[in-house]
């Protein structure tokens, strides 16, 4: 079972958002990181670019394959984690955690509505 | 199995589709003169082995190859020696009958001297990382080109005028359709070096070619401290064989190093095929187009190869790769190969050392018999004159003693791009002298 805290909400693409007023801070789900196996590199978006929802904000590179990131909503850029381009290790070890990846502000609140919470999104990955 | 490969009416029926009503319409494009002048009359549908292998030398030996004439023509491709250890290597059919290797760990020779390639060339430019290289010097350039406007996110770059024209001519194909726009940077017609002082914070590169198409060394320092004012990079093709003598790119601060390889120990046939050099700092790696090889070691420890970084090519990322690029020059890549380790590093620098001498030589032997340079700019191995008399009429009499002049410059009919390599001797370059100073004198008409 993966692990789903239940204070976040989730997207198809399989990011997590945590909500803090008009900034939400985003990253990948245990469930994804599990399912692409050791990641080796993580390319993150420059501080100040602005995203449109489902818009590609970086990639993610395991053993495996390569995958990218979708911002599940949109806003600018305010802060990245830059410390997962040196050490990938957080995403899967500590996903929710050490390996956020970006903070959006957000440009569109009510595009919250369109996420879904952790039974949802258990539902979804068919757990 | 039949040798014919398809029957007449299987060939009409191709032809109808395409459009055309014979083979011979699949010329048309090639001019009427150079048609005329081709003369298959001798080659008949079919002749036995034996006619068939004696006309074709009778035919070959109307050409001027390079064993029995001296070469000044180089402009992108060069005779530079090779030694016979390279054609030794090369030939073997553990090299020569492979392809890319499709199930590369098991082909440890293979991704081996893959593997000793990038070292040199890292070696050789002052880069942090090579790829396994690319199809030549100018898709290597575009490449980079393109390579810089994504990692700047820009979408214009700035060409010298006197890049070599066949290398404009592909990174204009390779821009065209992804909407990057392309700035001229002038050249000084005085030194025939390029003016650096064009950049704008638009621009994600300036390209240098070094020396430039004119033979020219340009101030790459100058080019690199331009670039970073304005947070721009510089994207640097270079002729090897000028690395024996000058600084690299590398430890000039040069972003991005690419260059023709010909010139290592691969023949010129009729201008291909080419051997790509493509380097870059490490920070670039996952953008860096092609294949890699990486040193590793095996479940027991010993040392082993792998391709590595697969993960940018398209086999894997489809629309998002780097490139298109999912393979190497690999038989020219190992010629380059053993081409630098049996000159070694004393060679190499010999080899180098002895084009910048044979040819200032030249130089300044047509400018005492009244054929000047026309740029001032120091010269590696090229450089350009000023004929007393067009260059095709000036090449006519160089071919009467068994001389292949240099290039006629596009434009400027009596100049002459000329080239001097190691293998030229001082009575070939003496020779060359006589006849250019005949036309001086005006014993030519």
């Amino acid at each position: 079972m993966s692990n789903i805290p239940a204070d976040l909400l989730y997207s198809k693409s399989h990011e997590w958002v945590r909500v803090d007023g008009d900034t939400v801070t985003i990253g990948i789900t245990d469930h994804a990181q599990e399912e692409l196996g050791d990641v080796v590199y993580a390319s993150l978006p420059t501080v100040g670019r602005v995203l449109a929802a489902e818009d590609v904000f970086g990639t993610v590179e395991s053993v495996k394959a390569v995958s990218d990131l979708y911002s599940p909503l949109a806003g600018e850029v305010v802060e990245v984690n830059s410390a997962l381009e040196d050490d990938q290790t957080a995403i899967n070890g500590d996903p929710y955690g050490a390996a956020w990846m970006l903070k959006l502000r957000l440009s569109d609140a009510g595009q919250l509505s369109s996420l879904m919470d952790a039974d949802a999104y258990r539902a979804e990955i068919g757990e | 199995m039949s040798y014919l490969p398809n029957t007449a009416a299987e060939r009409s029926k191709m032809l109808a589709a395409i459009g055309v009503s014979s083979i011979k319409d699949l010329f048309v494009h090639i001019p009427q003169a150079v048609q005329d002048a081709a003369d298959f009359s001798g080659l008949t549908d079919s002749l036995d082995d034996l006619t068939l292998q004696r006309k074709l030398i009778s035919l070959s030996s109307n050409a001027a190859d390079l064993n029995s004439n001296a070469c000044f023509l180089g402009a992108g491709i060069y005779d530079h020696y090779i030694p016979p250890v390279v054609g030794a290597v090369c030939n073997r059919s553990e090299f020569y009958t492979a392809y890319t290797p499709y199930q590369p760990e098991v082909s440890q020779g293979v991704l081996q001297s893959i593997y000793e390639f990038q070292s040199l060339i890292t070696r050789l430019t002052g880069m942090d990382v090579a790829n396994a290289s690319m199809y030549d010097g100018a898709t290597a350039l575009a490449e980079a080109v393109i390579m810089s406007c994504d990692l700047t996110k820009r979408r214009s770059v700035v060409l010298p005028a006197n890049l070599h024209p066949s290398l404009r001519s592909v990174v204009e194909t390779y821009l065209e359709p992804l909407g990057i726009s392309i700035r001229t940077a002038a050249q000084n017609a005085e030194t025939g070096a390029t003016e650096i002082d064009t950049l704008t914070e638009d621009d994600a590169c300036i390209v240098l070619q070094q020396p430039n198409f004119h033979g020219v060394i340009e101030d790459l320092s100058a080019a690199v401290a331009a670039a970073k004012v304005v947070g721009a990079q510089t994207v640097v093709s270079v002729d090897p064989m000028s690395l024996g003598l000058l600084e690299t790119p590398g430890s000039l601060g040069v972003d991005i190093v690419v260059g023709e390889g010909q010139g290592l120990g691969c023949f010129p046939a009729f201008g291909g095929p080419l051997l790509g050099l493509f380097a870059c700092k490490k920070e670039y790696i996952r953008r860096i187009p092609g294949r890699i090889v990486g040193g590793s070691v095996d479940t027991s420890g010993r040392r082993a190869y792998t391709m590595t970084l697969r993960t940018r090519e398209q086999d894997i990322r489809r629309d998002t790769a780097t490139s298109n690029i999912c393979t190497n020059q690999a038989l020219f890549a190992l010629a380059a190969t053993v081409y630098l380790s049996v000159m070694g590093k004393q060679g190499f620098k010999d080899a180098s050392t002895l084009c910048v001498q044979k040819s200032h030589y030249l130089a300044a032997k047509l400018a005492a018999a009244g054929v000047p340079q026309r740029f001032s700019g120091p010269f590696f191995k090229e450089f350009v004159i000023t004929c007393p008399a067009p260059v095709v009429d000036i090449n006519k009499a160089l071919l009467e003693k068994k001389i292949i002049g240099g290039l006629p410059l596009p434009g400027a009919p009596n100049d002459m791009l000329v080239c001097v390599t190691e293998q030229r001797t001082k009575e070939e370059l003496d020779s060359f002298v006589d006849v250019l100073a005949s036309f001086v004198k005006g014993e030519v008409a």
